[in-house]
């Protein structure tokens, strides 16, 4: 298949994150609006000069992005609603830059927020999707945790992972959460401690599950000269890649949709994996963030729990690997949970990472997976950023 | 292997009794395929009339070649348990007052990939044998059974769930005096019944198995179904130990509408068959639907034994046939009663029976035995319709062709000049 049109001249700018909360008696509108606000301040950019707007939530009920423009007095030429929950960011980065490309709009915000009320997890897992009600939930309820779980213990077996390499990432993701003050969690967390926790669905345990809470993430997509005329930092776009319901012949989920697209986003992108400076993978549970150390092509297939035993995870070591912490350690801010490793990465290619910056971060790649229908995750997305002008 | 299951303690009347809750019931109407085969036992599966691609889940179009015609089929049962979890919580009532739960991923060797129930006797990543059963919201789940049948394998947590297993319960069986009581008793004793109660009408009437009934050790019991009060006293004495209720009670006569002079008989196929069935509803039923979550001996299940002359009227007992639709209608009815409960309503549907009032019909008849045979066999497996005999199975499989046909096939006038 030949290559898509290069992203050439298209930018993504003002990263905002709000600091995440267990729960929250706001709603899925008040997270939205505050991230917005934050990127629109951060950018100098008024509210009324946004042309476009891109939507991820699942609290948003019964409102769409459509009753968004309306509660929060957008009038955009150009508007989405993106329903992939952790690949969100890759598929709303990928559309929102060819409208900027092709001139329908000027100026988008993407963004992605969602509340937590005490019971919204039970209430969400309950309309999830219709395969998840009629052939998965009836036994044993065990909501993404007995997915993943399935998943996990079918990787061990076949791969010979055991508890403490998901442990390893785990521990790595937490020590960078530390020094991220809109993370959940605030203590640090041990190898024994993550062995001993209280099992969830075996082998996954308290520490392989995220905390759901609430919180949202922002950025724009704009043209360079637009953020060149605004004298804003962005990183440049290199590559994008989406991916659903790949290997649909596969009995159990081994590897993600990825690995159908990652020649063509290297290749767009012009460099290697040895290129990359700071990585942000999708990480619900950590297994699936081994199944993207190789499927992204950073090692082997199968050799993910060699690969993650020989490096060192955090932000100073050399493989920095979800610096905020990531879900697993910052929180699960229900659909903003496909936008925090985005959201990071613009931050540091763009040296505005503060307390978690990666020295000298110039590329950095960013996937997202999301969307657990019956047995596994069916969208896969993939997006690789480069410094552009840094603050 | 599972461990044997041992008669429960007598109950504390300080404790509270655990309300019924119950897994999920909310199912696509694809999905309620696999219920309507799994609420006969069968293992069913959907499959394109096209291209014969087997789909899972569900579907109401073909994930191989998109034809929207898939039909239930029965499916090769074995298959290979790839993954599996024991789930620790869940935010589920249901499941969480029965942590933990095991579950895996089954590859069907035909193909399909099944998330599906795991009997404790299954060994980790081995051969399994799939097998449909209701759960407690009345839906078709599947579950991964060991490949040969182990010791004790119907004593497990999971299975007393999804059947209505006789053994350790109580059951009262509503007519003493009907010739198949005897042999109904003896299946349920044989199969691990703690007791079992004979309910007796008119008692200065003798009957011969009166005392085979004493012999078998069966409790008999002054009940009359066509007396309300008689219902209530008996449902006050020991409704609230009535875990399963065998309503074999049944008024038969031959003849239709005018074949007969008055409705005195139809108001007596009547007053037993349908509002007996009512009154013991009335009487018995909120004290079941109470007690479903009540331990090792607790209220599973509503049987009925029903002519499947209820299905479409057969002319030469056309009467009781109506009978037999009205009682069958309510047993629709209770199923919807019981749901919220979990309490399963199973109606055992059998052709013309061995005994007197179908004296001038030929063979085959349904015996006694058989009917005890089955009746058993279907509250072990957890089944909501039970097809006994030859006559009954070639009933429902015309109903089900095709309801008018069988119709005009029951109604033919004689041959004339």
């Amino acid at each position: 298949m030949a290559l898509p049109a290069s992203y050439e001249g298209v930018v993504l700018a003002a990263p905002f994150s709000t600091t995440y909360q267990r729960y929250s008696i706001d709603t899925a509108h008040f997270w939205i609006a505050k991230a917005l606000k934050g990127s629109l301040d951060a950018a100098g950019i008024r509210k009324d000069e946004l042309d476009g707007f891109s939507v991820s939530s699942f609290t948003l009920f019964p409102d769409t992005a459509v009753g968004l423009t309306q509660h929060l007095g957008l009038s955009p030429a150009w508007l989405d609603h993106i329903p992939m929950g952790g690949a969100s960011a890759g598929v709303a980065v990928r559309r929102a830059a060819r409208a900027v490309q092709a001139g329908d709009a000027n100026i988008i915000a993407c963004v992605a927020g969602d509340t937590n009320h005490i019971d919204s997890f039970r209430q969400l897992l309950s309309s999830f999707s219709r395969f998840a009600m009629d052939a998965s939930y009836p036994y044993g309820y065990g909501g993404p945790n007995a997915n993943f779980a399935l998943l996990t213990d079918r990787y061990m077996t076949e791969y010979g992972a055991i508890r403490e390499d998901f442990g390893k990432i785990c521990v790595s993701q937490r020590d960078n959460a530390l020094k991220n003050p809109n993370a959940v969690m605030k203590k640090p967390l041990t190898l024994d401690q993550y062995l001993n926790a209280r099992p969830i669905a075996d082998p996954i345990a308290l520490f392989d599950c995220v905390m759901p809470c609430a919180g949202s993430e922002c950025f724009f997509v704009m043209r360079e000269e637009e953020a060149e005329r605004r004298g804003i930092p962005y990183a440049r776009l290199s590559a994008a890649i989406e991916r659903h319901n790949a290997h649909r012949e596969d009995p159990i989920q081994l590897r993600g949709g990825w690995t159908v697209d990652i020649e063509r986003l290297w290749e767009m992108a012009r460099c290697s994996p040895q290129d990359i400076d700071v990585l942000q993978t999708y990480d619900d549970y950590p297994v699936i963030v081994m199944m993207q150390f190789e499927d992204l092509g950073f090692c082997e297939k199968g050799t993910a729990p060699e690969f993650v035993r020989n490096h060192d995870l955090t932000i100073t070591g050399d493989f920095p690997h979800n610096t905020s912490g990531g879900q697993l350690s910052a929180g699960q801010a229900g659909a903003a949970g496909g936008f925090i490793g985005l959201v990071e990465a613009l931050r540091q290619v763009t040296g505005q990472a503060g307390g978690t910056q990666v020295k000298a971060a110039r590329k950095a790649l960013v996937s997202g997976f999301g969307m657990i229908n019956y047995d596994r995750g069916l969208c896969s997305s993939a997006v690789i950023l480069e410094s552009g002008v840094q603050a | 292997m599972t461990e044997a299951l041992f008669p429960p303690p007598k109950k504390n009347p300080q404790k509270r009794s655990i309300k019924p809750t119950r897994p999920p019931e909310v199912r696509s109407r694809a999905s309620l395929g696999l219920t309507a085969a799994a609420a006969e036992g069968r293992f069913a599966l959907q499959q394109c009339t096209h291209c014969s691609a087997w789909q899972y889940p569900p579907r109401d179009a073909c994930v191989n070649c998109l034809s929207t015609d898939l039909e239930w089929n029965e499916i090769a049962a074995e298959g290979t348990l790839i993954a599996e979890t024991t789930v620790q919580t869940s935010p589920r009532l249901y499941y969480r007052e029965r942590m933990p739960w095991r579950m895996g991923t089954v590859q069907l060797d035909a193909g399909p990939v099944i998330l599906a129930h795991l009997h404790e006797d299954v060994a980790e990543k081995s051969r399994v044998r799939m097998i449909a059963r209701l759960d407690r919201a009345g839906q078709g789940v599947l579950v991964a059974m060991p490949v040969e049948d182990t010791p004790l394998m119907e004593d497990a947590s999971l299975m007393r769930e999804l059947t209505a297993d006789p053994k350790h319960r109580r059951i009262l069986i509503t007519d003493a005096r009907a010739s198949n009581a005897p042999a109904i008793a003896k299946s349920l004793f044989d199969a691990g019944a703690a007791t079992v109660f004979a309910g007796e009408a008119e008692a200065w009437r003798p009957y011969p198995a009166r005392s085979e009934l004493e012999n078998l050790g069966v409790d008999i019991m002054p009940l009359d179904v066509t007396d309300t009060l008689s219902v209530q006293t008996l449902a006050g004495e020991i409704g609230g130990k009535t875990d399963i209720l065998v309503n074999n009670a049944q008024f038969v006569r031959p003849g239709g509408a005018m074949s007969r002079n008055d409705t005195g008989f139809a108001r007596d196929e009547i007053e037993v068959n349908y509002l007996g069935m009512m009154r013991l509803a009335q009487a018995f039923g909120p004290a079941m639907n109470s007690r479903t979550s009540d331990g090792i001996n607790s209220a599973a299940a509503w049987v009925n034994i029903l002519y499947v002359g209820a299905l479409a009227n057969t002319a030469g007992f056309g009467a009781f046939a109506a009978s037999q639709a009205a009682a069958y209608s309510l047993s629709q009815c209770l199923r919807a009663e019981f749901r919220d409960s979990g309490l399963r309503v199973m109606n055992l549907f059998t052709g013309p029976t061995e005994d007197d009032w179908f004296q001038l019909l030929p063979p085959p008849k349904v015996l006694p035995q058989a009917i005890a045979r089955e009746l058993v066999k279907g509250l072990q497996a957890g089944l909501e319709d039970v097809w006994c005999g030859d006559i009954a199975k070639d009933v429902r499989e015309r109903f089900r062709r095709d309801p008018k046909v069988l119709e005009r096939e029951l109604t033919f006038g004689s041959e004339g000049p």
